[in-house]
């Protein structure tokens, strides 16, 4: 099954899209959340303990080219999810200007969202209706007409390994995986220009997450979209991604394609054997980012980074 | 045209949306209307019992007027508690659900999302108040084959689009408070039962209140009702007019004014990450 076009969409009709320009431009993006204070407090040590702000993203800059599949690497509170909700008109930044295709998505927010879509990591739906209620729903939001949506929507779902006789029981009866999918339908149905996918195939099974990926990939070819993946998973992020961005404490700390990343590690660790995406991922995200003064005064790479990891787990203490 | 076929699409979405959460949780949708039928039924009862009350032995009370003061009262109430929880919950249920986010993304104006959810809250609440002064007619052998419905039902729709007003405003309040945001807008619920007039004329309140009363959309729909169904007035009467005008005023004011509050809480939700279901 192929992609419907985006020439078949009438939400996009009258969007003017410049294809020569980058896809997504993030310029010194800052998000702080405060914490409110409390107004009763117990214990002094508990008022000065206290941190107020949290630091979700911090000066992020960085572009996503058109048809490009990007991926975001961090671990569990990292920003990557603050990020994309950016993207997504969900949240709106502190500091910096994110564009998609040109459009502000603060200034032209109901533009940039017939541009896009996303999938969280929690498959959001009415659990007491069928995957076919969420989704005419979710079609008739972007415009698409009932029985049009109809039509793709068993198509998608077929096409994601859903059997047809669930489509219309209530999706608290599916699997978290089978519940996912539907989410990722969701998303497909509508033919963004730009796909947002927040840690899509967590939960799934690997042969689940191999349909998803085969679907990313089939949707950046077909239908020309962009894509922007956030993920824990450096397998998938090595198998689908053109570029990866690793995001650690809200900031960028590295970006490239993923044999420039681990050659820039390679180097930097002396080592001749081919080096993981998961050693990459370590490196940036260590502690401490280890520099050629750190190796040489803790004698190895690893060495390095066992100390650094101690002094942090001593600290959090 | 075309984004005027967009935004009507949309607000159906969530009319068809809401039809099928009713039907999937229809189990509760009875529980609702029966527990409305019995509050109803207890509060009218007090209309009946009235010669038989503390203070009133010696009087000679017509209860039949008594009873359909009271029984308007309840099915004022009745529509207003359901049409107002169906506006409040917009935001409750999708964050309950986690659908919030989803929703807030797509591209269709606010005022197609709040409009989309109210009118399938007017029509639910509409069903709800005709079923339940149906049984309470049977129940206490009213005649209501001289009430003017057409009356009943014009006034019930114009007093709507204040309580959707209202309603919107209101449903800001989980936005900006994620835990408890809900049962805040209870409280604007609890104050046009106060202060309109449900169960007792306005004219007992005290006079500090009085004020409140005139500007409570429910004071009008209460009285504009009573006219239609104790009453027969038509529409065009001086009685359903002195009603009307102030339910446009009220109507003129409170949607434009809910919807305003409505997008500042919005803006400040996604200023400060509370858009997000768990706050």
């Amino acid at each position: 099954m192929a992609i419907h076009n985006l020439e078949e969409m009438q939400l996009t009709e009258n969007v003017v899209i410049d294809t020569t320009r980058d896809a997504v431009v993030i310029d010194g993006v800052t998000k702080i959340f405060k914490k409110h204070r409390p107004l009763l407090r117990w214990s002094r040590k508990e008022q000065k303990d206290e941190k107020r702000e949290v630091r979700a993203v911090d000066n992020v800059t960085m572009t996503v080219k058109r048809r490009e599949i990007m991926g975001i690497l961090g671990a569990n509170g990292s920003g990557k999810s603050t990020l994309v909700r950016i993207l997504s008109t969900l949240l709106i930044p502190d500091t910096g200007h994110v564009t998609i295709f040109g459009y502000d998505v603060e200034k032209d927010e109901r533009m940039v969202q017939r541009l896009i879509n996303r999938v969280s990591v929690e498959a959001s739906f009415f659990k007491k209706l069928s995957p076919m209620e969420n989704l005419i729903y979710a079609a008739r939001l972007y415009n698409m007409p009932g029985a049009e949506a109809r039509a793709k929507i068993k198509s998608i779902l077929a096409r994601l390994g859903i059997p047809r006789d669930r489509i219309g029981q209530p999706l608290e009866n599916m699997s978290r995986g089978m519940q996912q999918k539907v989410a990722i339908a969701r998303a497909f149905l509508t033919a963004p220009i730009v796909l947002l996918l927040d840690e899509p195939t967590t939960g799934l099974d690997p042969r689940s997450k191999l349909d998803v990926q085969t679907f990313v990939r089939e949707l950046r070819t077909v239908h020309d979209a962009t894509i922007l993946i956030t993920t824990h998973d450096m397998d998938e992020a090595e198998a689908l991604c053109d570029r990866v961005a690793i995001i650690d404490k809200g900031r960028i700390v590295a970006m490239g394609t993923v044999d420039e990343l681990k050659r820039a590690v390679a180097e930097r660790m002396e080592r001749t054997t081919p080096i993981t995406m998961n050693e990459v991922f370590m490196h940036y995200t260590a502690a401490h980012l280890i520099t050629d003064a750190d190796i040489e005064r803790y004698g190895s790479w690893e060495k390095a980074f066992e100390a650094f990891e101690a002094q942090k787990e001593d600290e959090e203490e | 045209m075309s984004s005027l076929m967009h935004q009507g699409r949309a607000s159906y979405a969530f009319f068809e949306r809401n039809w099928n959460l009713t039907k999937r949780y229809w189990g509760w949708e009875v529980v609702f209307l029966v527990y409305n039928i019995v509050n109803a039924i207890s509060v009218t009862l007090i209309g009946a019992a009235a010669p038989k009350l503390p203070g009133t032995k010696d009087l000679k009370i017509d209860t039949a007027p008594l009873i359909l003061f009271l029984l308007i009262g309840t099915a004022v109430w009745s529509y207003l508690s359901v049409t107002f929880d169906g506006v409040t919950e917009i935001i409750t249920i999708e964050r309950w659900e986690g659908t919030i986010e989803h929703t807030f993304m797509a591209p269709i104006s606010r005022f197609t999302h709040l409009i989309g959810s109210c009118w399938y809250a007017v029509a639910h609440g509409m069903l709800f108040t005709f079923i339940q002064l149906f049984v309470m007619a049977a129940f206490f052998h009213l005649d209501l084959s001289n009430a003017n419905y057409l009356t009943a039902v014009f006034i019930l729709l114009l007093g709507s689009i204040s309580f959707i007003g209202f309603g919107i405003a209101a449903s800001a309040l989980p936005l900006l408070f994620t835990e408890r945001g809900s049962q805040m807008s209870y409280i604007i619920r609890a104050v046009l039962l106060l202060v309109s007039g449900v169960y007792y004329p306005i004219s007992v309140l005290p006079g500090w209140m009085q004020p409140l009363a005139r500007v409570s959309p429910a004071t009008y729909v209460l009285q504009g009702l009573r006219a239609g169904l104790l009453d027969n007035r038509a529409i065009w009467s001086p009685e359903i007019w002195s009603n009307t005008w102030p339910l446009i005023i009220t109507g003129l004011v409170s949607v434009p004014l809910g919807f305003y509050i409505f997008r500042i809480a919005e803006r400040y939700a996604k200023r400060t990450g509370k858009l997000k279901r768990n706050g």
